[in-house]
């Protein structure tokens, strides 16, 4: 049923997580995950993140939003043309307003279609891997690996010194 | 990351040592409520029963049971709307602006000035609908393809308003709620029964990997970057309906800057207002020191110079300008008939922050307290100087008028700080009113080897 399995190891501190993170992917384990309770550079640096692509959503979604706002301001305008105050029926100046808040409104929206889409939540599947410690104060580190690199990685893990290790088969 | 981790959280948080202890003392918050809560609770059910009886009664028998009459066709609603749209902005401002600018004293009081700001601009938002008496007719305000091809009037101020303040709840709530997610992870991990299930479905599966906080904390930053220019075009409009109008005491350019310093202002007060009690309440001495108090104070000192020099100006301005109308209508504030608004207003904005200057004061948890709401009262006052005295004294004599707010407006009023109560309320027992996570994130992180930071990750 189990396609791969792997071991998650908890950690008690910040230091072993990161030297667990860095030998694992020293000796060339592709599929290592880590848990922590609160953002840490050290463990996204250790992993080799780079920029996010929620970037692009945000752009995306603020620049339609900027078009969305004068498009909208302008195309109803011209639906029923009405000279309000002397004003052009297209008067750019007074559609700033809408459109910046059409610009916000559009980015912030699309940022957060952009987080879920890459973090994967909503996420409805128990959790198989997994432990209620790590949003309290524990860190983890998950690798996947299969026969000889499954005790080579367990190796690398202990280590560190883990409070507590655990084989997981995740089922995906 | 010359900066060791090891002496982060040192400075703000001298005494939280552990990671755990910050989900212990804060996830205690979510226990059962005692006594005091529930008569709190059930002082602002009551509250929320005059509110919407008033409101009732008002859409029963017509807005004619207002005092607003010609020529004061707007009068403590809109003083109100503007009231609460102001207490708004100082959340977004310790929420978003504070952040951006890496300040460390707001992660403790983040998450509770961000709830305000959602519950603030929730209230707000009834406002116009209350104003407009025909509160069924409301959704005219949205533009939506009818069968008369009408579409709003784009140009105008009003609609400007009605996209910023939507647009502003819809992102800061959006804010909001993000925010909470990791927290409500936590509480979600050591909660049981239905609880566990609500905070489940809340925290959408949240697990903490790296995926998740990599673009979380890349999120975090767009929305925070949004939401700042969002905060100050949101008080600059709602500014604008005044300002756009010839109506002397309205007609001014100095109308933004002088409208957001004032939302800041007021705002900073409320969440010093809510906080003290939180902070009585729950025990938090070590996650609310005095610095973070002297920090707030600090920023209600300086948005009260700034409110203050902008009243100076308008005053100056008016007489400067050799404006026959515009010098009457000033002179009217001071001396006329609204004259106790207007010395409300000066003494409660101007002269009562002025102890602020002074450390003891500001390291007085109940002289802030005191001060906020003196601060809190003056700026509701600032609000209706501004809408009431302008409008009963404007060009011609003949058109002059006095507007007495009645019964049902008071009440309205009333309730509306009730009903902001009812959902603070429900915010502190549901919701972690700390922000764990960014909690954590200031604190040492616990390390095996005394390692400097350089080394952990080289």
């Amino acid at each position: 049923m189990s396609t791969m399995t792997g071991i998650l190891a908890s950690y008690e501190y910040l230091d072993s997580t990161v030297d667990a993170i860095e030998n694992l992917r020293k000796a060339g384990f592709k599929n290592v995950k880590a848990y922590a309770p609160y953002p840490e550079h050290h463990i996204e640096h250790a992993l080799g993140y780079d920029q996010s692509p929620v970037r692009v959503f945000t752009l995306v979604g603020a620049l339609t939003g900027t078009a969305a706002g004068f498009g909208f301001t302008s195309w109803t305008s011209v639906d029923w043309p009405l000279v309000v105050g002397g004003k052009p029926i297209i008067s750019i100046p007074a559609f700033v307003p809408i459109a910046f808040e059409m610009t916000v409104l559009f980015g912030a929206l699309a940022t957060v279609i952009g987080l879920f889409i890459l973090s994967k939540i909503p996420n409805v599947k128990p959790a198989v891997v997994y432990d209620p410690e790590f949003t309290a104060g524990r860190y983890g580190v998950y690798v996947e690996a299969e026969g000889a690199r499954l005790e080579e990685a367990r190796k690398i893990m202990n280590a560190e010194e883990p409070v507590e290790m655990r084989e997981g088969a995740v089922d995906a | 990351m010359a900066v060791g981790t090891t002496e982060r959280g040192a400075l703000t948080h001298p005494d939280v040592h552990r990671l755990d202890d910050v989900n212990r003392d804060v996830l205690k918050m979510l226990s059962t409520p005692g006594k005091g809560w529930w008569a709190l609770f059930g002082m602002c059910l009551a509250g929320v029963g005059l509110f919407l009886g008033a409101w009732f009664y008002q859409i029963y028998r017509g807005i004619g049971v207002s005092g607003l009459m010609s020529p004061v066709g707007w009068g403590v609603y809109i003083t109100t709307f503007v009231f609460w749209v102001g207490i708004a902005h100082s959340g977004t401002l310790i929420s978003a602006i504070l952040f951006l600018f890496r300040a460390p004293w707001r992660q403790s009081i983040y998450r509770a000035a961000e709830a305000m700001t959602v519950f603030a601009v929730m209230t707000a938002g009834l406002f116009p609908l209350i104003h407009v008496g025909r509160v069924w007719h409301a959704y005219w305000l949205i533009p939506y393809p009818n069968s008369r091809f009408l579409w709003p009037n784009f140009k105008s101020p009003l609609v400007w308003d009605v996209f910023a303040v939507t647009t502003y709840f819809t992102v800061s709530a959006v804010f909001f709620y993000l925010g909470t997610i990791p927290d409500v992870a936590a509480a979600r991990d050591r909660a049981t029964g239905l609880r566990r299930k609500l905070y489940s479905i809340i925290s959408l599966g949240w697990q903490g990997t790296d995926q998740q906080w990599h673009h979380f904390g890349k999120a975090y930053i767009f929305l925070a970057a949004l939401a700042t220019p969002l905060v100050l075009s949101v008080h600059s409009v709602v500014s604008w309906d005044f300002a756009m109008s010839i109506v002397p005491g309205w007609h001014a350019t100095i109308f933004a800057p002088y409208f957001v310093a004032g939302a800041i202002f007021s705002g900073v007060a409320m969440v010093i207002t809510l906080t003290v009690p939180l902070r009585k309440v729950f025990g938090l001495e070590a996650y609310l020191t005095i610095k973070h108090f002297d920090a707030m104070a600090k920023l209600c000192l300086f948005t009260s110079l700034i409110v203050f020099y902008a009243y100076l100006s308008e005053f100056f301005l008016a007489w400067y300008s050799g404006e026959e109308i515009e010098r009457s209508a000033f002179w009217n504030r001071l001396f006329g008939t609204y004259w106790w608004a207007t010395w409300t207003m000066l003494v409660c904005n101007g002269f009562v922050p002025v102890m602020l200057w002074f450390k003891r004061v500001r390291h007085s948890i109940p002289a802030l307290f005191v001060i906020s709401i003196f601060v809190n009262i003056g700026m509701w006052f600032e609000r209706y100087v501004i809408v009431v005295t302008s409008l009963h004294h404007e060009y011609e004599p003949f058109a002059w008028g006095i507007y007495r707010p009645s019964i049902v407006e008071m009440s309205i009023m009333v309730g509306s700080f009730f009903w902001f109560g009812f959902w603070f309320l429900l915010f502190t027992r549901l919701l972690p009113p700390i922000a764990i996570q960014e909690l954590k994130e200031v604190l040492p992180p616990p390390m095996r080897k005394k390692k400097s930071d350089a080394e952990a990750h080289a």
